[in-house]
């Protein structure tokens, strides 16, 4: 549940857009001579990151364009929109303290911030 | 070593009434993590905590620990809508299910625990003429593997569950379901605690309140786990890690082809029995039971995108109660109560990944996606097996890691009922 600003029509609800999935997996260049674990990892194995992931979004229900936005998956937080083609950029987000934790704020989740007293 | 845990009956009961139920053992123990395991396993939900209750009950290994880093069952076990069946359309998931399905029927008193398993039958609605091709293939798909499971035209839908609006003018009509008598439902919470404690019992250790932060492998062999309480050291690691799964893997440099994503649900406030059965609607992403303390607990479908944050979008909701209403429109006034997420990891096929890795010792249990709780008791029988002899067990053989690159898919999109 976040706004999304379409670098085309402006800030807009994000039910209005739909999730390309992870950005920058290049399409691979000589397609006969892959194996089939090549293969695999190219169409289905996906990195899943919790914290700063690059994607792919589309203004599905708006202009249909498609962009890059950089997102920490643990708070849905957007911190980069960026067009397609271009680098992933670099920037900083709140992280989860251990790979699982959850962030100081913003996660919404209580699971892993409770300490015994 | 810890006292055996006390057999719960009518007895005990009365017994422990008299001393006002103050002297009630705890349900499991809270150890510190020992140096050294036989077989860890990272994560305490149901499918992690039935693992290790089958390491130690078929298996003979109790010197092992359940890892978790928050509590037991705090997870997708404690988030999902409670829903048990077996009506998938290969034979692969349906052997696995249907296994899973006969656990379910024994639980309660294999565990000395009441996990209020309740067999009200499961409907699946067919709203157009697709749906009704693709239940009915299902249906017969279900009888030849020994699978109950029987058709209703409309007046029997209607005749099964009274509530449901038939009128042919609705946007989505009812033109039909599946019946399967011996789904249901079960208590979610009783199902952790009932094989958390059947697995202390038998020296398992639960650590609650431990994350993994990262996993120790030599030369290919996984040797041990650091963790926020101290490093620990086993031969034998079996991740099931539900929504986290792809960040264990992350560790290691596996890679996965999942993506998690919050399922959201919501319950309303409790009324009276109103509706004795499960019902679900692929077609419009709508899966109502009432739960025996009145609520109806209604299921939503994934958000679109991936995101840990065990919230979901507004919009998803909003369409799930639309869909509610139209079929049961004697809910339009309900007012409701708690709304939450869960971070289910969604495979390509929407089968689950039950899997040794290249990494010797090291075993992945995940992919659950949406439809994990059915299968607890199941998949913690085959996942203990493959854990404790190196090999899967015939049930999940299907289920490998390398169907991705074989082709060999069990692609239950759809076909597993619910649309994903």
């Amino acid at each position: 549940m976040f706004l999304i600003k379409c670098p085309y029509c402006g800030e807009r609800d994000q039910s209005e857009f739909n999730c390309g999935g992870e950005a920058h997996i290049v399409r691979p260049k000589n397609p006969p001579d892959l194996t089939d674990d090549q293969w695999a990892d190219y169409l289905f194995m996906r990195k899943n990151i919790k914290g700063i992931q690059f994607e792919r979004w589309n203004h599905s229900n708006g202009c249909r364009r498609w962009f890059n936005v950089t997102r920490n998956t643990a708070t849905d937080e957007i911190l980069k929109i960026y067009n397609m083609g271009e680098q992933p950029p670099i920037v900083t987000g709140i992280a989860p303290k251990t790979p699982s934790g959850e962030t100081s704020i913003g996660s919404g989740n209580i699971s892993t911030s409770y300490t015994k007293k | 070593m810890h006292k055996k845990p006390k057999k719960y009956s009518i007895f005990s009961l009365i017994k422990n009434a008299f001393s006002y139920h103050e002297n009630w053992q705890p349900v499991w123990r809270s150890p510190e993590p020992k140096n050294n395991y036989d077989a860890i396993i990272i994560g305490g939900g149901g499918h992690g905590l039935t693992t290790a209750y089958y390491l130690a009950k078929n298996h003979g290994l109790t010197n092992i620990a359940v890892i978790e880093k928050g509590w037991i069952g705090g997870g997708n076990t404690g988030r999902n809508t409670t829903i048990i069946r077996s009506n998938y359309l290969w034979d692969q998931s349906a052997a696995l299910y249907e296994h899973a399905l006969k656990l379910w029927e024994g639980m309660s008193q294999e565990l000395n625990y009441n996990v209020m398993f309740s067999q009200r039958g499961v409907m699946n609605v067919a709203h157009t003429l697709h749906d009704v091709r693709e239940l009915k293939r299902r249906w017969h798909a279900n009888r030849l593997n020994d699978i109950d499971c029987e058709w209703l035209n409309t007046k029997e839908v209607k005749e099964f569950c009274p509530i449901i609006n038939i009128s042919p003018n609705i946007r989505y009509p009812v033109m039909g379901a599946t019946l399967q008598r011996r789904g249901g439902t079960a208590r979610h919470d009783a199902v952790a605690w009932g094989y958390a404690r059947g697995a202390d019992a038998m020296g398992v250790d639960i650590i609650q309140n431990c994350e993994v932060t990262s996993l120790n492998v030599n030369n290919g062999q996984v040797i041990g786990i650091e963790t926020t309480r101290g490093s620990i050291k086993s031969k034998k690691i079996g991740v099931v890690a539900a929504g986290h799964s792809s960040v264990i893997a992350n560790m290691v440099g596996i890679r996965l082809p999942l993506e998690s994503r919050p399922l959201q649900a919501l319950v309303s406030e409790p009324v009276k029995p109103v509706i004795d059965t499960v019902v679900m609607s692929n077609t419009i992403h709508a899966y109502v039971s009432q739960s025996d303390k009145g609520e109806l607990v209604i299921g939503a479908g994934t958000d679109g995108y991936t995101s840990y944050t065990q919230r979901g979008g507004f919009n998803i909701v909003e369409d799930t109660i639309t869909a509610v209403v139209e079929l049961f429109p004697l809910f339009s006034r309900m007012k409701m109560l708690r709304h939450w997420g869960g971070i289910v990891d969604i495979c390509p096929d929407a089968s689950p990944i039950i899997s040794k890795t290249h990494i010797n010792g090291l075993y992945f249990n995940c992919g659950w996606g949406t439809g994990g709780f059915k299968a607890t008791p199941g998949s913690g029988w085959v996942f203990a097996h493959t854990i404790a002899n190196d090999e899967p067990h015939k049930l999940n053989v299907p289920f490998t890691i390398n169907r991705f690159s074989s082709g060999e898919l069990v692609d239950e999109h759809g076909a597993a009922a619910v649309a994903h």
